[in-house]
């Protein structure tokens, strides 16, 4: 797959929503309006744009506790979306999820999941239809750091390679769980190594570079739109907020911090792209335009949507 | 008597603990300079250190089995698991081998080891963040299961179960932690298996668990003022559970309601309510009545999640019911 103008304007795009998206998040959570936790993935939004730019959209993916990128990038609605953080009947789960489970499963999108690990062994499953059916959809996992240390997900790469599952393995090797820096919960420095235990392709790609993400993601899809089998990409990138809203960060240093805004995949891949004539000025100025509005309207839905009635508790348990 | 939150009582319970005992540690996911996701373990790290106050990677089912195998090698493990949601990727430890390791082992180990773990909903947190699994744990013989509801109980029932050489999973109540009450500086411990009686009545009889102890107490002050006069039970612990105490009141009051906020569908309550139905069915003058969560996921919005927990007014309609 080639990445022409066009193709890399619309990442250009989806990376530029995410980071607005989560701005407003973040700024609707600390006036109080959105109930629970958010875990905002400002800093990340090359991994999910590069990996979702990839596949199509009947293919599958499973999503974490820091899913709005990686729904946005499926190609999530923002006003659903919105709606749902907001608690309203209108939203993607009718205010019954909230951020960490939000879907859309005829985006393919096998959920955002509250439990760290969830998502791997659902991945499979999706991917073993597609392999039951013999279409060539592919099913992408991502999970971060600490979720790679879960069993779930070691199983999930186990089973996925010794049954050839049209899975793409993709971790967000953003250097924490919470507090926990990698060093202290792991021993390799590579997770991408794990992948030789199951004996597939293992890679380790700039995460804040769009391009290398997508490369990396192209070739596994590739493998696994085939029928080689799953693999493993370690994107190496880094959480720019606290784990959730609300948390102080006292655990990491300031200088970490500063040295990863130096490397913002966004404004990286702007430069880029202005450097090669295909985003200009005024371009960029449109594009954010656009956005600014799609979100307001985003934002406006979700103002003026009702909540749930409280009777609706009781329905959806059951089909 | 000094006053101290549920938080703080917790807390002080674990370092008094750990002073007293070297074989105490702790150990689950940012327990550490973190001071655990409530912060119920803040201050920990800095005065005990590493070896003490262990930080562990995202592996709950590592977290049981370690905590297991080091209460069986003779170490006295307390576990957090962050949200008791969780703790389904580790049931297997638990149940399969935490709480089945001495009888099968013919009574030849001891697995002295605790798993602290909030519960409950009420914070937006959704459905994989805000369950109460009481129920899960009490019927698996080999546990015992605590669940305080005041901080003088989390303090000296933490205690406790620290010192008892079997698999106790401690449930606390996230909207707890704020509670403040009277909790001595020394260190005590209250008896498992000793329900409290927190207000006494003649008319009705209403056990209550975790948070829903407070609710039963306001719902008993609006009976009062229309001449019913409830009992108020706490249970403190639910493995082992205080018949004797429930019995002894239904006796009285010939009514019993049983309030939780896990739903109601195969809960705690249902057990109670067999309970008494067995030993006292001949005193009751009417039905038991059970005050709990409906039988769904706990959902995100507020105004659903409202809906979903049992308030005073479910339990007032519960004694009225049964007291018309
Ligand atoms: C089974 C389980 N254990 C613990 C948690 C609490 N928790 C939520 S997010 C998180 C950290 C996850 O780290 P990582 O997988 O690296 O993802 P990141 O937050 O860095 O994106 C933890 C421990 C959880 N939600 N589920």
């Amino acid at each position: 797959m080639s990445l022409n103008e066009e193709k890399l304007l619309q990442m250009y795009t989806t990376m530029v929503k995410i980071r607005e998206f989560e701005s407003k998040v973040q700024e609707f959570f600390a006036a109080g309006k959105i109930p629970g936790f958010v875990h905002l993935y400002i800093g990340e939004e090359a991994v999910a744009t590069g990996t979702c730019a990839v596949l199509r959209p009947a293919d599958y993916i499973t999503s974490t506790h820091r899913g709005h990128g990686h729904l946005i990038a499926k190609g999530g609605d923002l006003k659903k979306m919105m709606a749902e953080l907001f608690g309203k009947k209108t939203g993607y789960c009718k205010g019954k999820g909230g951020s960490m489970h939000i879907a859309d499963v005829d985006l393919g999108i096998l959920g955002a999941n509250g439990i760290v690990g969830g998502g791997g062994p659902i991945a499979n499953g999706a991917a073993l239809a597609a392999q039951y059916r013999g279409t060539d959809q592919v099913a992408v996992c991502f999970f971060g750091d600490g979720a790679s240390n879960q069993g779930t997900t070691q199983e999930a790469m186990n089973l996925a390679s010794a049954w050839k599952l049209p899975v793409v393995f993709v971790n967000e090797n953003n250097g924490y769980g919470i507090s926990c820096p990698t060093c202290k919960s792991m021993a390799v420095a590579d997770i991408a190594d794990r992948a030789a235990a199951y004996d597939m392709p293992g890679v380790v790609v700039d995460g804040n570079d769009v391009v290398a993400v997508y490369e990396a993601v192209a070739e596994a899809v590739d493998r696994a739109r085939k029928g080689n089998g799953p693999s493993l990409i370690e994107c190496k990138t880094y959480r720019w907020c606290g784990h959730f809203e609300g948390d102080a960060c006292t655990y990491r240093d300031e200088e970490e911090l500063r040295t990863w805004k130096a490397k913002d995949p966004l404004a990286r891949f702007r430069e880029k792209l202005m450097d090669q004539g295909i985003l200009t000025e005024d371009r960029d100025r449109k594009i954010r335009e656009t956005i600014a509005q799609e979100l307001q309207e985003a934002v406006r839905f979700a103002e003026e949507s009702p909540l749930p009635a409280p009777e609706e508790v009781l329905e959806d348990v059951y089909a | 008597m000094p006053t101290k939150t549920y938080l703080q009582a917790i807390n002080e319970a674990l370092r008094q603990e750990m002073e007293r005992d070297s074989n105490v540690f702790i150990m689950g996911e940012d327990v550490g300079p973190f001071g655990g996701c409530f912060g119920v373990t803040k201050g920990l790290y800095e005065q005990f250190g590493e070896k003490r106050v262990k930080d562990t990677p995202i592996t709950e089912s590592a977290i049981i089995g370690a905590a297991t195998g080091a209460a069986a090698a003779g170490l006295r493990p307390v576990c957090e698991i962050m949200f008791v949601d969780f703790i389904g990727v580790a049931l297997d430890q638990l149940f399969n081998q935490a709480a089945k390791m001495r009888y099968m082992f013919g009574g030849k180990a001891k697995i002295p080891m605790v798993l602290r773990t909030p519960q409950g909903a009420g914070i937006g947190a959704a459905a994989q963040h805000s369950q109460s699994l009481e129920a899960w744990f009490a019927h698996v013989p080999g546990l015992k299961v605590a669940m305080p509801a005041t901080p003088y109980d989390a303090k000296g029932l933490l205690v406790t179960a620290i010192r008892d050489d079997n698999p106790v999973v401690f449930l606390e109540h996230k909207l707890l932690y704020g509670l403040e009450g009277e909790v001595p500086d020394e260190l005590y411990s209250v008896p498992f298996g000793k329900a409290e009686v927190r207000r006494s009545g003649k008319d009705v009889t209403v056990v209550a668990t975790a948070k829903m102890v407070h609710t039963a107490l306001e719902a008993a002050e609006v009976l009062a003022k229309d001449g019913i006069s409830a009992e108020v039970i706490d249970p403190r612990t639910l493995v082992p559970f205080d018949t004797a105490t429930v019995v002894e009141s239904v006796k009285k009051t010939h009514g019993l309601v049983v309030v939780h906020e896990a739903v109601k569908h195969a809960g705690f309550g249902a057990e109670i309510a067999a309970q008494v139905a067995e030993m006292a069915f001949d005193y009751l003058d009417g039905p038991i009545v059970r005050v709990a969560a409906p039988f769904t996921p706990v959902p995100f919005s507020p105004p659903l999640e409202q809906a979903f927990l049992p308030d005073v007014n479910d339990i007032v309609a519960a004694v009225r019911k049964i007291r018309g």
